[in-house]
C-alpha cells in the first residue's frame, strides 16, 4: 500500500480545505469499509486520507413531519436502524439498510458511504481498472458477467451500482448536500451517479475535493413504501437484484409510483414504465407482476446474466406488493 | 474372540466413553488463548510475502530483484523460479521476500519486476470438447455386460448430465509457517495436518537445497490449527521458503498465505462432471450403470470418483473417465477425496432413475443396499432418517403439485467411507505425586483428538478427564501419523488405550502388595484403585501413586496395524446417510434449506458430542459447497475471479436450516471399535439436497452448486416455472 498522509479535520469546512489542497490526490474516508480494502488491493491510492469520522456536523440526524428527514453523511447504518422515527416514516430506508447482513459493515459502514463505494466488479477490484478493458476489449463481455449489469449496458461500462440505500432514496425524491472548495451544491440522489463514457470519468459526480454531506428526504406524505433484494445468501452477500416502490394510493389505486432498481445497471434504475403500469390500478399479484414485466421490457442481458431480468422483474414484483400491503 | 486386557471396557463400565463431553480445548478457543501459527511472534520475526506469477501460462524471461533489495527493512530476497521456467497457474510462486514488516514484505513485491512470454492456457473444464490436448484418457472399468444389459426391454433406463464444480478448501487459517533456526536446529511453527510427518519432509527438502540439517534436528508444533480438510498435509514450497528465508537471514520468518493465494494455490477438490446411464428393472433392481466421466484437479488433471458409488455390486458396469489438465492451482486431498464427487454423480443419477421408476428414492435405496457392502446398515440409517426427517409426511412424487411459487422437496443420498486407524505411538507417564500425562506427536484439526486421547486415558485410569494431562502438537513427543482419512480416531484411541492400560498394569503391580491382593486382582475405577472383589481393599489414586517413591511409570502404547493384534480396539467400514428438506423460491430459483438430517455410524464413539460436531459441521459444508460454492475461472485472463471471501460464498448460520444428528450406536456398532468420522457425513449433503431441489421443482438441475441461474435454467427447460 502506497503511503499517505492521514488528516483529521473538526468541520466540514477544514475537510473540504484538505481534500482541495492535495490536487486531486486525496479522498475523504467514512468508514472505511470500501476504501481501505481498495487501498490493500492497489485499486486506490491517495496520498492523503481526509477522516471524517470527528466531523461532528456530518453525524446529525434529525426529522419533522413537516422537513423530512435529515442524514448527515457519517451516520451509520446501525445508527440509522436506531432512529424510531426512520423506521416509523421510512420504513423502507431502515429496510434497505438492514440489508448489509454484516453487523462490522453496519456498525461502521456510513450511509454517506453506501452512497459512494465503488463498485464490486471483479474486474475492477482485481485491477483492470473500472471500464476493465483487457488487450483493447471489454472484459466483461467475453468473460464472466454472471454478476453484471442488464440494464444502461451499452458500453463501456457493465458494472453494477452496489448501493443499497440509492434505490429506495431515489424513488423518495432525496436530495443530497455537496460541500466543495466553491461552496454548497445540491443534487438529486439520481445525479450522483453517472454512467461512466470512458475511463476518464468516474462513476460519482463528485468533482475533486468535494465531499457528500447530507441527505435530505422529503416528507414521505402517506406514501407506502418498500424495497426487495434478491440474494443468494443470508450470510452478507450482494443482492443479485433488488427494487424500492414508492406508491401513493388514493381510494385503493395507484395514483402515482416511484419504482427504481438496484444491482442490474452501473447506476440504480429508475423505471418510468413500471410507474406507468401501476398508475390508476389497484395493485394486486397481477399488476404487480406486469409492472415487474414492464421494468425489465427493456432489458439487454450478457452472455451469462439473462437469469438476472427474472430476478430483477421479481424484486421489482414483490417490492410493490410488499409497498401495497405495507410490509416495507 | 478372546478377550483381551486392551479392550474397550464393556458398556456397563464406562463412566466417559460415550458420553457427551465437551472439548477440553474450548474455553482456550473462545478465549483466544489459544495460540495458532498466525499467533506465533518470536522476537526479531520478519515477515514473508510471495511475488506470484499474474499469468495464467507463460516462460519467465527475465527478472530484477535488485529494487526490492535496496528497499529499507528488505532483509532477504529469493526467487524459487528462474529465467527460462514457466508458470502453470495464476499465483504459481517467483520469488520469496523477507522483511521487517508485512507492509514492507509487501511493498517490496511491487519493486521487483519479472518479464513473461504468455502462454496458451485453458481453465474451463465443463465442456469437455473445447479440452482438446488438455484432456487425457486416465481410466476405464468393465463388469458383467451393460450393453446388453441395458438392451433389455424390460428394463428402465434413466440418462442425464451430472456435475460438480471444483472448490477451495477455504481454510479460515490459511496455510502458513513461522520457522526459527538455532544453530543447525530448525524450529517450525506449522498449520498442518501432520505434526510428526513434517520434520523429515521439512529436511528432505531443505537438504536439495543446500542447507546442513537432519531430520531429527527439525521440531514441528502445532497446536491449534484453523482448519485443514485434506490441504495441510506436507510443508509446501512455501513451508521450506520461510525456512530457507529465515536460514538465509539469520532470524525467525514468519509466512501465512494471504487469502487470494489460500483459494487460488493452496488446494482445491477436483471438478467431475459425467454423462450417466442407469437402468434397473421394473420392480426397482439395479442392472447396469455407463458412465463417462471428465474431471480436473487443476494443472495435474484428476482421478476418476469411484463410480457407481456405494452400490458397487450393479451387475453390468462400463466407466471411462478423462483426467483434465487446467492452468488452475493444483488439488489437494479434499474432506473424503473423490467421494462427494462420486455421490453427487451416483446418487443423483438414480434419484432420476427412481423418479423414472416412480418410486420412493428411500425405498428404491433399501431395495438395492445389498449392491453395496453393508446393506442392513444403510437400510436402518435411512429408517432412521426417514423418521427425524418425516419422510413419510413431506416426501412426494417428483414435482411439488400445491400452489404457490414456493415448492418443497425431499432427497436423499448415502456414503461409504473407511476410515482404520492410523499407526500411532502414545507415551503414558504416571507420576508419584499422581499427575497424569498423555504425550502424543499428533495434531487436534478442531476434531476433538485431544479430548479423545484424554477421556481414553482418564477412562482407563477410572479419573476425571481433567486429572489427565494431555501433550500433543509437537513432533518431540512419540509419532502418531498424519489426521487424514478420518485415521486420527482409530489410531489414538488404540495407542491410548494399549499405553494407558500398560501404565495401569505397572501401578497395579507397585500397589498390590499393599493391598494383599494379585495385581489381575485390581481395578482402577472413580479414582481409587481397589480390589474387583473386595471394594473396602483400595486406596485412593493419589495414595496409590505415592507407592511409585521417586520413579515415575512411563508406559508407551502403539496401534499395531490390523490382524496384529487380537484386541478390538477399532475397525473400518462406515455407511451414512444425509436427508435434505428444502424449498425452491420458483420465480427466483433461490434454495432454501429447512432441515438437514445426518445418520451416520463410526463404530464405538470416545465422546458423542464431537462426534455429532463432526456431522453439524459436514452438513455446514455440505450445505455450503451444494448451494454456493465453486472456483469461478475467468477464460480470458486465467485468473480465479472468486479468490476472496466476498464471491467465494460461504453460507452463514441463516442459510444452512436446521441440522440434525444421529449416531448409531449401541449393539452392532460398539463392538466394532473406534472408525474415523470426520470426512463420511461431509459426502452425502451435496446429492440430497440436489435430489431434494428435484423433488421440489420436478426436474434435475445437472451442476452443484446449485445456483439461482441454473435452477432458473432447469425451471425454464422442463419444470414447473
Amino acid at each position: 500500500m502506497q503511503a499517505f498522509e492521514y488528516a483529521r479535520p473538526k468541520s466540514t469546512q477544514e475537510a473540504v480545505k484538505l481534500l482541495a489542497d492535495a490536487g486531486g490526490e486525496a479522498l475523504p474516508l467514512a468508514g472505511g469499509t470500501d476504501l481501505i480494502s481498495l487501498m490493500k488491493d492497489g485499486a486506490a491510492a491517495p496520498k492523503r486520507l481526509v477522516s471524517l469520522q470527528h466531523v461532528g456536523e456530518l453525524r446529525r440526524l434529525s426529522h419533522s413531519s413537516s422537513a423530512g428527514l435529515r442524514l448527515g453523511a457519517m451516520v451509520t447504518l446501525d445508527e440509522l436502524l436506531e432512529s424510531k422515527e426512520v423506521a416509523a416514516a421510512y420504513p423502507a430506508i431502515a429496510e434497505a439498510a438492514r440489508g448489509v447482513h454484516s453487523q462490522q459493515i453496519r456498525s461502521t459502514g456510513t450511509v454517506g458511504g453506501d452512497l459512494c463505494q465503488r463498485p464490486r466488479c471483479w474486474y475492477y477490484r482485481a485491477g483492470f481498472g473500472l471500464l476493465a478493458v483487457y488487450n483493447g476489449k471489454a472484459l466483461v463481455l467475453d468473460g464472466d458477467n454472471r454478476y453484471h449489469a442488464i440494464l444502461g449496458n451499452s458500453g463501456p461500462a457493465y458494472f453494477v451500482n452496489p448501493s443499497s440505500l440509492a434505490p429506495i432514496l431515489i424513488a423518495l425524491n432525496a436530495k443530497l448536500s455537496i460541500h466543495g472548495p466553491q461552496g454548497e451544491r445540491e443534487l438529486s440522489v439520481q445525479d450522483l451517479f453517472v454512467n461512466p463514457k470512458s475511463d476518464q470519468e468516474s462513476e460519482l459526480a463528485l468533482r475533486p475535493g468535494e465531499i457528500l454531506t447530507e441527505i435530505r428526504v422529503p416528507p414521505a406524505g402517506g406514501a407506502k413504501m418498500a424495497i426487495y433484494e434478491v440474494r443468494q445468501k443470508e450470510a452478507l452477500d450482494w443482492p443479485l437484484a433488488a427494487a424500492a416502490a414508492v406508491l401513493k394510493i388514493q381510494g385503493g389505486t395507484v395514483e402515482s409510483a416511484r419504482v427504481v432498481m438496484g444491482h442490474v445497471a452501473p447506476v440504480p434504475w429508475p423505471s418510468p414504465d413500471a410507474e406507468e403500469a401501476l398508475k390508476g390500478k389497484s395493485v394486486d399479484e397481477n399488476v404487480a407482476a406486469e409492472a415487474g414485466k414492464a421494468a425489465l421490457s427493456k432489458a439487454t442481458p450478457l452472455s451469462m446474466n439473462a437469469y438476472k431480468v427474472q430476478l430483477a422483474r421479481v424484486a421489482v414484483k414483490r417490492a410493490i406488493l410488499r409497498a401495497a400491503k405495507g410490509e416495507a | 474372540m478372546a478377550s483381551c486386557k486392551y479392550d474397550w471396557p464393556p458398556p456397563g463400565e464406562r463412566s466417559l466413553i460415550g458420553k457427551r463431553i465437551k472439548r477440553l480445548d474450548g474455553p482456550e478457543k473462545a478465549s483466544g488463548r489459544a495460540k495458532y501459527t498466525y499467533d506465533i511472534n518470536p522476537s526479531g520475526l520478519l515477515f514473508a510475502k510471495i511475488y506470484r506469477s499474474p499469468c495464467a501460462h507463460a516462460k519467465i524471461t527475465g527478472i530484477d530483484t535488485s529494487e526490492a533489495e535496496k528497499m529499507p527493512g528488505v532483509k532477504t530476497v529469493l526467487a524459487v523460479m528462474g529465467v527460462g521456467d514457466e508458470t502453470h497457474w495464476v499465483g504459481d510462486e517467483i520469488v520469496c521476500v523477507a522483511a521487517e514488516s508485512e507492509e514492507i514484505a509487501t511493498d517490496a513485491l511491487s519493486k521487483i519486476k519479472v518479464q513473461f512470454q504468455e502462454l496458451p492456457f485453458f481453465v474451463n473444464e465443463e465442456n469437455l470438447d473445447q479440452a482438446g490436448d488438455h484432456a487425457k484418457p486416465a481410466s476405464t472399468k468393465t463388469k458383467g455386460d451393460a450393453s446388453k444389459a441395458f438392451s433389455d426391454p424390460d428394463v428402465v433406463t434413466s440418462e442425464g448430465y451430472y456435475g460438480i464444480a471444483a472448490i477451495t478448501h477455504c481454510c479460515l487459517e490459511a496455510h502458513g509457517n513461522v520457522a526459527q533456526w538455532t544453530g543447525n536446529n530448525l524450529l517450525t511453527h506449522s498449520s498442518t495436518q501432520n505434526v510428526p510427518g513434517l520434520p523429515s519432509q521439512f529436511g528432505d527438502s531443505l537438504r536439495k537445497q543446500g542447507v546442513d540439517v537432519s531430520d531429527k534436528n527439525v521440531e514441528t508444533i502445532c497446536n491449534y490449527i484453523g482448519g485443514g480438510f485434506g490441504s495441510k498435509f506436507g510443508t509446501d514450497e512455501w513451508g521450506i521458503h520461510v525456512a530457507q528465508l529465515a536460514h538465509k537471514a539469520g532470524r525467525p520468518v514468519k509466512l501465512m498465505l494471504e487469502r487470494d493465494m489460500e483459494l487460488e494455490g493452496a488446494g482445491a477438490r477436483p471438478s467431475a462432471f459425467a454423462n450417466i446411464k442407469v437402468a434397473a428393472q421394473k420392480d426397482g433392481t439395479l442392472v447396469a450403470w455407463d458412465s463417462k466421466s471428465w474431471g480436473s484437479g487443476g494443472f495435474p488433471g484428476a482421478g476418476m470418483p469411484p463410480l457407481p458409488y456405494v452400490l458397487t455390486g450393479i451387475p453390468n458396469i462400463t466407466t471411462q473417465h478423462t483426467s483434465i489438465s487446467t492452468n488452475a492451482g493444483p488439488a489437494r486431498a479434499w474432506r473424503a477425496p473423490d467421494h462427494p464427487q462420486a455421490a453427487a454423480l451416483t446418487l443423483c443419477a438414480l434419484d432420476d432413475l427412481a423418479a423414472k421408476l416412480n418410486m420412493d428414492p428411500i425405498e428404491f435405496l433399501s431395495k438395492n443396499a445389498d449392491l453395496s457392502a453393508r446393506g442392513n446398515v444403510y437400510r436402518e440409517e435411512m429408517k432412521i432418517g426417514a423418521q427425524l426427517s418425516d419422510w413419510q409426511k413431506n416426501w412426494h412424487p417428483r414435482g411439488d403439485k400445491t400452489s404457490g411459487t414456493v415448492k418443497r422437496g425431499m432427497g436423499v443420498s448415502i456414503h461409504t467411507w473407511g476410515g482404520a486407524g492410523h499407526p500411532s505411538s502414545c507415551g503414558v507417564n504416571i507420576y508419584p505425586d499422581g499427575s497424569v500425562e498423555v504425550n502424543m506427536g499428533s495434531q487436534d484439526l478442531g476434531t476433538g483428538t485431544r479430548t479423545v486421547i484424554g477421556i481414553v486415558a482418564a477412562e482407563t485410569f477410572g479419573l476425571p478427564l481433567e486429572a489427565v494431562k494431555v501433550n500433543i502438537g509437537d513432533s518431540k513427543y512419540p509419532a502418531d501419523s498424519a489426521s487424514g482419512g478420518s485415521t486420527t480416531v482409530g489410531g489414538v484411541s488404540a495407542s491410548t488405550r494399549r499405553g494407558s492400560v500398560d501404565a495401569r498394569d505397572q501401578l497395579f503391580e507397585v500397589v498390590a502388595p499393599s493391598l494383599g491382593v494379585k495385581p489381575e486382582q485390581l481395578v482402577a475405577v472413580g479414582g481409587y484403585i481397589q480390589a474387583k472383589d473386595d471394594p473396602s481393599k483400595k486406596l485412593s489414586w493419589k495414595e496409590a501413586c505415592a507407592k511409585l517413591q521417586v520413579k515415575p511409570i512411563q508406559a508407551l502404547g502403539r496401534n499395531l496395524p490390523r490382524g496384529m493384534s487380537p484386541c478390538k480396539l477399532n475397525d473400518s467400514g462406515v455407511g451414512g446417510c444425509t436427508i435434505a428438506d428444502v424449498s425452491v423460491d420458483t420465480e427466483t430459483g433461490l434454495i432454501k434449506i429447512n432441515k438437514m438430517v445426518a445418520v451416520q455410524d463410526c463404530g464405538l464413539i470416545i465422546d458423542l458430542k464431537t462426534a455429532e460436531s463432526q456431522c453439524y459441521g459436514a452438513l455446514i459444508m455440505g450445505v455450503t459447497y451444494a448451494l454456493f460454492e465453486e472456483k469461478i475461472m475467468d477464460r480470458i485472463t486465467g485468473r480465479m475471479l472468486n479468490n476472496n471471501m466476498e464471491f467465494y460464498k460461504l453460507a452463514g448460520i441463516g442459510d444452512v436450516g436446521d441440522l440434525v444428528v444421529h449416531m448409531m450406536t449401541g449393539p452392532g456398532y460398539d463392538e466394532r471399535g473406534t472408525i474415523g468420522l470426520g470426512e463420511p457425513p461431509v459426502i452425502s449433503p451435496g446429492a440430497a439436497i440436489s435430489n431434494a431441489v428435484a423433488n421440489a421443482i420436478g426436474v434435475r438441475v445437472p451442476t452443484i452448486p446449485l445456483t439461482p441461474d441454473k435452477v432458473l435454467a432447469a425451471l425454464e427447460k422442463g419444470g414447473m416455472a
